[in-house]
């Protein structure tokens, strides 16, 4: 058996790092910050990261793995399961269909589409949660953590953007 | 052409995907029980990652704590004294209510609730959302935990256990959509079902028509169905109309750090409640031999069926 020479891991490994990212913000979502009242409105952070390597690096962030990220989320947190999947695909859907429009536009322009499409996902998850419940529940909260994953959008591109040095170059 | 088929493809996969999250909640409707094992050995897995992850914030929250304890001195001091005073005075009415009461159930052959098994457990990530209310314990199946045990806190009623892996547990908060509780209101102990509905604030359901809630009167299990101990504080009616009681409950789940797993052995469905009561109404038939002899015990039976049917 041909030695696999370790820069193959090297880049393999780094290869991991968007979707190794979302997971990441994924499982802190769960974590009990023991602040009053941020449960329940806490920033959806997954889908922000998914919309950001969706639209810089495609290749390593494919439809499936947002699936199987959004499952995850389901699996956690209680939610009916195959909610967040379906919110995390269509936000995967609506970035990569529209990378035309994202390039060279300024960050403003970026935050408010970005801010948008979670808004739609958020929309869907919520339509599908009452689908299963069989009732309307309030979406008072959803529209708070909807406006508070916006808030939260730039810093966290930011750092998304400080990561991306990490990720191998597309060969 | 290479490009076309790639975009089909693309499609293709979407639509697959979105299938997909529709089979998952289809799978989550029709086997609630293997969806719970499945969230349960996820939340096992994930669990190291979490309960190191919790610990700084748990310390954080208690030095908040011991900060804001610390300026309020004096406040919290003269507050108790006064708590105190009237503690005390309590202490003995309770007393005397506590032997009044265990008489009065040797008198009336009360049958005794089942012994209760208690495990102490922490709060290792609270997932409360706008699509569920849980929390997940670090203690599960190797604890003895097991899906229908109680989870109660120093103020009160918090859940119940939905599912539980090695060392793992998750609890569904009374304020979840899927949480439903029979609960009595305030001293006229009308029965009514405390319902979750994603918010701080589940509403009471199924109240006797005639009977009204007011604000300020507190919640507390009834028992019924044997799913929850009787007589445990759930928390207090906030606003009460025609249409919609709200209930607060007495815990906060931010503040949650430890919190009680309780067996209470009487894990029964309502079904099988209902086939364990018949044997009750035999008692009368055996009552009326006595009369014969003793016209006293006759009335005494029959306020016994009727608690213990109520039981």
């Amino acid at each position: 058996m041909k030695p696999v020479p370790l820069a193959r891991i090297d880049v393999a490994v780094r290869q991991t790092v968007p979707v190794a990212m979302t997971l990441a913000l994924a499982v802190l979502g769960a974590v009990p910050f023991r602040v009053p009242a941020l449960a329940a409105i806490a920033p959806a952070l997954p889908l922000v990261a998914v919309c950001y390597w969706t639209l810089h690096r495609p290749d390593l962030m494919p439809a499936a793995a947002a699936f199987a990220i959004g499952l995850l989320i389901d699996l956690l947190s209680g939610a009916p399961l195959g909610v967040n999947a379906g919110a995390l695909v269509l936000v995967h859907l609506l970035i990569s269909t529209q990378q035309r429009f994202f390039a060279s536009r300024s960050f403003a322009i970026v935050w408010l589409a970005v801010s948008v499409v979670i808004g739609l996902a958020l929309a869907l998850a919520w339509m599908l949660a009452c689908l299963y419940h069989a009732t309307v529940i309030d979406p008072t909260a959803l529209v708070f953590e909807a406006l508070f994953t916006a808030g939260c959008l730039p810093p966290l591109w930011w750092l998304m953007r400080q990561c991306q040095f990490l990720v191998p170059d597309r060969t | 052409m290479n490009d076309v088929l790639k975009t089909l493809g693309d499609w293709l996969l979407y639509a697959a995907l979105f299938l997909a999250a529709a089979a998952a909640m289809l799978l989550g409707k029709a086997d609630t029980v293997i969806v719970e094992r499945l969230r349960a050995h996820t939340a096992a897995i994930v669990a190291p990652v979490l309960d190191t992850l919790s610990r700084p914030f748990d310390t954080a929250a208690d030095g908040a704590d011991r900060l804001h304890d610390f300026f309020a001195l004096a406040d919290q001091n003269a507050q108790l004294r006064h708590e105190r005073e009237q503690l005390v005075q309590w202490q003995a009415v309770a007393e005397r209510l506590a032997e009044e009461n265990a008489v009065l159930r040797r008198l009336l052959n009360v049958v005794p609730e089942p012994g209760a098994r208690y495990l102490a457990a922490r709060v290792i990530a609270d997932t409360g959302g706008v699509f569920a209310r849980s929390l997940i314990l670090n203690a599960g199946t190797a604890g003895g935990v097991q899906p229908g045990h109680i989870v109660v806190s120093s103020e009160g009623l918090v859940g119940r256990i939905a599912g539980a892996a090695t060392g793992v547990s998750r609890v569904v908060l009374v304020t979840d959509l899927n949480s439903r509780v029979p609960v009595t209101v305030g001293n006229t102990r009308v029965r009514a079902i405390l319902a979750g509905n994603n918010t701080d604030r589940p509403a009471l359901i199924h109240l006797d028509t005639d009977a009204a809630a007011a604000v300020g009167d507190r919640v507390v299990t009834s028992g019924v169905t044997g799913a929850f101990p009787p007589g445990l504080p759930v928390g207090v009616v906030v606003a009460a109309d025609d249409h919609h009681i709200a209930v607060a409950p007495f815990f906060e789940s931010s503040r949650l750090e430890f919190v009680r797993v309780i067996d209470h052995g009487m894990r029964v469905p309502s079904a099988a409640m209902m086939t364990a009561v018949p044997p009750l109404p035999a008692l009368p038939a055996a009552v009326p031999a006595a009369p014969a002899e003793a016209a006293e015990p006759a009335p005494a039976a029959a306020p016994a069926t009727e608690s213990a049917a109520g039981q």
